[in-house]
This record gives structure tokens, sequence and C-alpha cells, in this order.
């Protein structure tokens, strides 16, 4: 696990993270006795995030990476474990003050659904001013020009600047809430399916434009999306989730190339491709349930076409299997295991 | 696949010719659909490919007769040799979901919430199919096996909360070919669930579709997506119909600017961000008075004056292709 | 650019009141209304206290529009004079309850826990009860002044503005414009108030024209059944209670007008509410 923790420079280092919800009561024992149930949303995650990378957080819905974005975007507060951002635990102070923390400006985050995440009553002008006014304590005239110079930068014309949300087209939107992002320079940005909402044409403008900002603002993106070929064009390294944890990391081209986890396997195995009709690796049945699942099985188990007894005894923990590569099963793909160590 | 199928020679299942679609609102009068023509023949898998507003799913919507009454619709369907624009409300009543079926993309919203979904099954089976309510009952329970699901007697009971949204649409696509209709619409069936879970709900109905020798419409965003499971693509802009092709032949040589940006910006396994192409501007205002006769000559890098003004030309070739442009690549 | 779009506002206001006319018409009449509540007393040919009985139950003429009631005081007088009053209380009370429900609403709505549960509780209380006997039993308690039926008629509209409130800031308080402004540094309190409460304000508008009705009712309902103000001062309710007799003896004008301006007072206020939401919501715009 140490290797997951980063170098000690990293910009932002996550160690043991988890966040459980409280749904509802189980039952223990036959006495009546109950004790609150736990949806185990993110549940011991470790990763890093070197300065100028940008790391793809991929997994189905409702395996906990909007919950873990979150989570380092401070909006909510962790149940457990630690989040260092340049050197300082961030994790412990409260989500509601850390709204007005000196690290706010520092990581910021953009959302997937443009429109949601825009108010209503707020023109783009007015909403990519929201931070500038908060954060930087800009006003009157410098506040005008900032403003226009960030939606320069993110090619929002400026006589859109007027207008409501409503009257902006899904395209122009996505780079309001890119603009207001950027605006107050963070080093981290956080970018919650950014693209998932649009047209497949305006889609590649938004990932041209995120991919220029990057180089231009010297920014570390953590990418978070279930489109695994966005993740590919714009990421150096992917962590893949499933049911709150990570199951498989390392460096984009190695993984999308050879998949260790059987997992990550059949998710790229189920893109549709229009050319060769690939063997589709089936995952059989339901996921498991989230809710206080058993600490001893591995998550996928009961799905997972390598599953042998082992896996139900004992759940597998994140291991190096090459440089960079870090895989969570017992069992991991062929090719891969002969190139482990 | 093969190509042409071996029985092209039959009259198509389905012929759309000349449809057009006009919603009168209060901000002008919207041209949704203009001059849309296409057939299916039996056992068929072609899709309609589009961004949000190129009119495809009231391409659908039109066929099945299920468009606001606000709609001014003209040109012909022809279903199975019945027209449909001007059979009754009753007539389609009966067509639909008997000879025509329709999945729609958020099976959560499309299932009644407080009815169990194997009584769902079943109501369509008593309405449409000639079996008591016991028959119904039972074959509701075989159409969930079908569909995969597990347990399926059990689960006949459960209602729509209980399930995932891959299983809600397991039980949509139970409901829709439950009475083995001839023609099945998708209407964008994988959007909005999970990569894995598209893969097993797309490879079911393509399955289902060619174990019973239906024809498929299939409408979707996603270019990918259409190539994997039908034989031919009808691309759209803007309520028009900009090309159709077998699917091999439209990737390999896609002859409409349109076409050839999409596939260029849709990412995939090795391109790189930097080879992606981006299409310029945003489909017209359809309410516009000035349309210009060639939709997409707005963004067009090809266009040239007449393009505006002059009729739009339609070319018919002889390899099954259609491109609406006055300058094919 | 960032506050400039006041001109848009109007714009889009008249634009609203041009293509319905019925909305348009009422708020003509709103503003007939204030008028005569503001210049009403300067306005009338007839000082509305002072009695004639040589004119006592004198029908409607062009000396008297309305005719004179018993005490020969002239009704158009008496009840163009009571606008300011009948208004007055209506308004005070309305944005009584307003401001307090609203803000109750929205604490509920938006932290939840505790302070959610204590406000639900007295809210739920108050609805427990007749709304028309508590705003009475008030009354009754406190004394009747013009003060304690303006507290009374706040009370009763309270928890309609604390439920609407709370169920509009609770279905948007996790909404993704209230994470982005977490994320802009603005703290709980500026959300509350700043971005989330401009948002509901467009339903609570629609809200405040309908109750402005019925607080005008309210109040005359008070003062019909003598709880309210007192005679001889002009107030609607009164003048209704007080012409109720003589409508049996055939002088039907001594109720009738003062019972038909404040019905038509109650109907402007009602139709005003559709209105006011066209103009108030942007999302409306076209």
């Amino acid at each position: 696990m140490t290797s997951s923790a980063g170098t000690p420079r990293a910009l932002l280092s996550v160690n043991g993270l988890r966040k459980l919800y409280p749904v509802g009561r189980k039952l223990l024992g036959r006495f009546g006795r109950t004790q609150p149930a736990m949806l185990h949303a993110v549940d011991g995650v470790s990763f890093a995030i070197e300065r100028g990378e940008t790391i793809g957080l991929v997994g189905e819905s409702g395996c906990g990476k909007s919950t873990l974005a979150r989570l380092i975007a401070r909006l909510i507060d962790p149940t457990a474990g630690m989040i260092w951002f340049d050197g300082a635990d961030i994790s412990t102070m409260p989500a509601r003050k850390f709204a007005r923390s000196e690290w706010r400006a520092d990581i910021q985050m953009v959302f997937q659904e443009a429109t949601d995440s825009i108010n209503p009553r707020f023109t783009a002008a007015r909403a990519i001013a929201d931070p500038l006014i908060r954060l930087r304590d800009l006003r009157a005239a410098a506040l005008r020009v900032r403003v226009e110079e960030v939606a320069r930068l993110t090619g929002l014309p400026a006589e859109l600047l007027v207008r409501f949300p409503h009257q902006l087209s899904g395209g122009q939107k996505a780079r309001v809430g890119i603009a207001r992002a950027i605006a107050v320079e963070p080093r981290l940005l956080i970018l919650d399916e950014p693209t998932s909402a649009l047209d497949v044409s305006v889609q590649t403008v938004i990932l041209k434009l995120l991919h220029e900002l990057k180089q231009r603002l010297a920014l570390s993106y953590l990418f978070v999306s279930h489109d695994l070929n966005v993740v590919r064009l714009l990421c150096d390294r992917v962590l893949v989730m499933y049911l709150g944890r990570i199951i498989e990391s390392g460096p984009a081209v190695q993984l999308f190339a050879a998949p260790a986890h059987p997992y990550t396997q059949a998710l790229l195995s189920a893109l549709p491709n229009p050319g060769a009709r690939r063997t589709r690796i089936a995952l059989a049945g339901e996921p498991r349930s989230p809710i206080d699942p058993d600490p001893h099985i591995c998550r996928l188990y009961g799905r997972c076409p390598r599953a042998t007894d082992l896996c139900r005894k004992v759940a597998p923990l994140l291991q190096q299997i090459a440089a960079g590569r870090l895989v969570a099963c017992h069992h991991p793909v062929d090719e891969m295991a002969a190139a482990g160590p | 696949m093969a190509w042409p199928p071996p029985d092209s020679r039959m009259a198509p299942l389905l012929a759309v010719e000349d449809l057009l679609v006009e919603f009168h609102t209060r901000s002008g009068t919207v041209r949704a659909l203009d001059g849309v023509s296409f057939d299916l023949r039996h056992g068929e898998m072609m899709a309609l490919v589009g961004e949000s507003g190129s009119g495809k799913s009231v391409t659908a919507y039109a066929i099945l007769g299920i468009l606001d009454t606000a709609a001014r619709i003209s040109g012909r369907v022809v279903f199975d040799g019945r027209e449909l624009l001007s059979a009754g409300e009753k007539a389609m009543g009966a067509v639909r979901g008997s000879k025509l079926a329709i999945i729609f993309q958020n099976p959560r919203t499309a299932l009644n919430p407080i009815r169990p979904i194997g009584k769902q099954i079943a109501d369509v089976l008593a309405r449409h199919g000639n079996v008591t309510a016991a028959q119904a009952q039972r074959l509701g329970v075989e159409m969930l096996a079908k569909v995969r699901i597990p347990d399926p007697k059990r689960r006949a009971a459960a209602y729509p909360f209980e399930l995932s949204g891959g299983m809600c649409q397991r039980v949509m696509i139970a409901m829709a070919l439950a009475c083995e209709p001839a023609l099945l619409i998708a209407d964008e069936p994988t959007t909005g669930l999970d990569i894995t879970t598209q893969a097993a709900i797309m490879g079911l109905i393509a399955e289902l579709v060619a174990s019973r020798n239906m024809a498929m419409l299939l409408i979707t965003h996603d270019l990918a997506l259409a190539a994997q499971y039908c034989n031919r693509i009808a691309v759209m802009h803007a309520g028009h119909l900009v090309e159709l092709a077998p699917t091999r032949l439209l990737f390999a040589t896609p002859r409409h600017p349109y076409t050839a940006n999409l596939i260029a910006a849709a990412p995939g396994e090795g391109a790189g961000l930097d080879r992606l192409s981006a299409i310029p501007g945003t489909i017209p205002d359809l309410r516009r008075g000035d349309l210009p006769a060639c939709r997409y000559s707005e963004r067009c890098e090809r266009v040239t004056p007449d393009c505006r003004t002059g009729p739009l030309l339609r070319l018919d070739t002889a390899d099954g292709r259609r491109v609406a442009c006055r300058h094919p690549l | 650019m960032i506050s400039g779009t006041l001109d848009g506002n109007l714009r889009h206001a008249l634009y609203v009141l041009g293509e319905n006319p019925v909305t348009a018409a009422a708020f003509a009449l709103f503003l007939l209304f204030a008028l005569l509540a503001t210049f009403g007393p300067a306005l009338v040919p007839y000082d509305p206290l002072a009695s004639n009985t040589a004119q006592a139950l004198n029908a409607p003429s062009i000396s008297h529009w309305f005719g004179t009631d018993q005490l020969g005081r002239d009704i158009f007088s008496r009840v163009v004079v009571a606008t300011r009053l009948d208004l007055g209380i209506a308004i005070a009370a309305v944005a009584l309850a307003f401001s307090v429900g609203t803000l109750l609403g929205l604490i509920g709505g938006y932290w939840g826990g505790w302070a959610d549960r204590i406000i639900g509780r007295i809210v739920d209380t108050i609805m427990a009860f007749p709304l028309f006997v508590l705003a009475m039993g008030i009354v009754a308690g406190l004394g009747n002044s013009v003060a304690n039926i303006i507290y009374a008629t706040a009370i009763i509209n309270l928890p309609i503005y604390a439920r609407l409130s709370r169920a509009e800031a609770n279905i948007r308080c996790n909404a993704g414009f209230i994470e982005a402004a977490r994320l802009c540094g603005n703290g709980e309190v500026r959300i509350a108030l700043g971005q989330l409460f401009p948002n509901i304000l467009p339903l609570m508008a629609v809200q405040v024209s309908l109750t402005l009705g019925y607080a005008i009712l309210n109040a005359a309902g008070l003062s019909f059944i003598g709880l309210g103000v007192r005679p001889p001062t002009a107030e609607w309710g009164i003048m209704v209670a007080e012409g109720a007799s003589n409508i049996v003896s055939g002088e039907w004008w001594v109720a009738l007008f003062p019972g038909l301006v404040l019905m038509t007072a109650v109907f402007c206020f009602n139709l005003i509410g559709d209105g006011l939401r066209d103009i108030v919501d942007p999302v409306r715009r076209t």
C-alpha cells in the first residue's frame, strides 16, 4: 500500500479514505437488537496525484466515484482517512468551514450537469464572478476584467456573459462551469463527468479546451468519468473503482492495453466498437450490495468469471504487479501476472 | 453481414416517405422533420443516429403516432402494407404494442410504479394476444425468463423500484417483445445505463430480434453503438436525413461532410485528442424562418452559395446509399 | 454587465402583461386600489365619519353614488377611505407572515435536523386549529386593536409560507448550484439567503398575492363579527355588518357596495398571482 501514497511531494495524497452513509437499521441476532446499516460509498481508498498529472477515475454508477470526488473537493466530510493537499492535512476541517479556508481556491470542481450547477437566477458573468468575489475579493472594474479574461480563456463569447443559463446551449453552459472553476487559479481541478451530458461534437471541443487549459495554467486534474474512451484521451494515469474500492490503477496506456483486473477487462470489452467485433467478457448477475459488505469476500465475487474459493474467503488487497501498476485481485489476467514481480 | 439481405426483393416492412413534422409554438413554427424517407426490410436492423435536436426521436414518435397533437404531419408511413398516418387512433392502438413495439430511454418512468412487473407484461398480452388472464400471467413469467431475469417467478411480483435500471430495461424489452412484434423501435435503450449493462442489454436485444426475425430501428446518439449492432445507418441532422448507407460503407467512405465529421469526432481506440475533429457551430434554430435549404450549410466547410438557396439534392447511388448533399465527399 | 438587467426585467414584465390582458386588468385594478389607499381621504366628496340623520338611508343618487347609511354617512366616501385601512392591515400582515414564515421555512429546509423538526411542530400546531377561529381567539385575547388584527392575520398565514419555503428550499438544498456556491467560497448563511432564497422567491411571490386576498377577507371577517376595528371607523367588514340588517328592509346598497369592493379586491389579488409568477420566473422568459 505504501506505493499508493505517492511521493512525499505529491500535490494531493489520500490515505485510507472512507465515507459511510447510514441507511436504515439492520437486525442483530434474534433478539430484535438493531444497529445502523451503513452504505459503504467509499471504502478505504488511497492514492496520490502528482503535480501536473491528470488522473482518470473510472467506474460505473454507484461505485463511489462521485462521492470520492466530493470528498477530495471537501464538499463532504470523510468518515475516516486522511487527505493531504500540498503537505497539509485538509481532512479534519469540517466541510462547511472549508468553504472559507485558504485552500478553497486551490481545489475547484466542474460538475456533471452544467445546467444544474449554475444558479438559474445568475447571469453567466455573475456565475463566473462568484468565486472571484468571495475568494479573491475582486470588485467592480477588476472583477469585470478578470471575468472577461476567463471567459476569453474558455472560449465564451463576451456577448453571452449577460445571458441566464436557460438562454445558453449545453456546450456554452459547460464553458461557464469551467470558467468559474478556473477563475481563481486552482491547483487541482476535479472534473466530475464534465462532458457526459454533451453531444459528441461539443464533447470534443470541451475536451480539447480542458487539455489546452491544463497546459496553459499548469493544472492537475482528477477526471471522473464512466466513459473510458474519454479517459483514454486525457489521462496519464487511471484508477478503476468498483463498489467503493480502487481495484486497479496504472498508467493509462498500459492499463488500456492490458487490463489486469477482470472487471477492468470487462469494462473495456463492453465498449461499443464499430471495427472488429471483439469477444465480450460478460459479467454475470448484479453487483453485490454496497450496504455493509462482507470484508472477507472480494466485491466482484458472484460476477467474476475468474472467481475461486479463495475469493470468498479473503478479499484481495491492492498489490503491485509491475512498476506503477496496482491490482486488487487474486487471479489477475494472465499476461499481466506473468509480467508481475 | 451479407449485403443486400436475401429478402430485399420483397416489399419493405416499413416505408417512410417524405415525412414532414412541424410544431406550432408561441415562438414560431419548429420545422422538426423535413423530407425524411427510408425503408426497413423484414428482419433488418437499422439505426437512426444523430445529436440532440436532430429529429431522430420525432421520427420514431411520428411512426408510432404518439406525437403531440400540436404537430402537423405529412408524408407517408407504410407499415406492413398499411398507411399509418391516416389510420385512426383506434387502429393505431391495435398496431402499437402488437405489431409495432417501442422501448423507451428511461425504463423506470415508462413502467407503472405501482403495479408488479409480471402483471404489466400480462396486461400487454391480455390486450393484444388472444389469451386468458392465467395464460397471460404464465407467459409473462416466461418472457421474464427470456430476457434473462434471474428467478423470474419471484421477480414477476416485484415492483419497478425494487429493480436496477438494467433490470427495468429488461422488463421493458419483455413487454415490447411479448406480442411478437414485427418491428421493434428502440429509442436510446441504453442511455443512462452503465457500460457493462449497456453491452448486456444490447446483446440481448440483438439476439432476441435476430432469433424472431424481427426488424429493429435503433435510435441512438452513439455512432459506435449503432455500428456494432446495425446493418444500415441513417444519419440525421436538424430534421434532415443527411446520409443513409450500409454500416461498413458509411465508416469506410462517409459521403456527407457531417457524417465524416461525426465519425472523426467520436473518441475511440487509437485516436489521440489532437486527431479528433470538432464540428464547428451548432444545429440551427429550427424556428428560424430563413433556414437554408441544406441545414448543415452553415457548419460545412464545403459550402457553396447554392447549398443555401437551391433545393436540397438527395442522391441515390447504386450501392444502396443515399446522401443529401450537393458536394458529397 | 453583472447587475444591469433592470431594463430587460421591465421589458419582460410589459411583455407578459401585453400577452395576458386579464393579468394586465388585475394589475390596473391593483394600481387603482393603491391610489385610493394613498389619496382616498383627499379625494372623497364627504367626511366619512360625519353623520347627517336627515339624509339617512338614501338610495344611490347623483350626490351620493353609493347611497347613505342609517346615520346618513356617504357610503362611497366610506368605502374609498376604508381602502387604506383594509389594504394596510392585509399588507402589513402578509409582510410579517412572509418574512417570518419564509425565514423559518428556509432554515428548516436548508439546514434540516432539529431546527427543521422544531419549526415543523410549531407550524403543525398552528395548522391544527381552524384558522379563522384561531384568529378570533388571538384578537379576543390580546384586545381589539389594528395591531392585534395584523398579528392574528400574520400568524394564521405563517404556516403557508413556512411550509412552501421549507419544501422549495429542501428540494434545492443539494442542487448543483448550491454545491458550486460552496466551492466558490460562500458561507452557509450567504448561500441560503443569497443563492437559495432568490430561487424560491417566484413561488413565494405568487403566494403573497393569493394570501393578500385572503388576509383582506380575514381582517374584514374579524370586523364583521365585531372583533376587529370598531365603529365608527370606516372598514369594509364593519360596513357590510352594519348594512346586513338593512337588506331585509330593502336598503340593499348599504351592504352591497362595501361587499362588492371587498370582493373585487380579493379577486384582483388572486388574478395577480399568476401574472406575477410569469414575471418573476426567469426560466419562463423567451
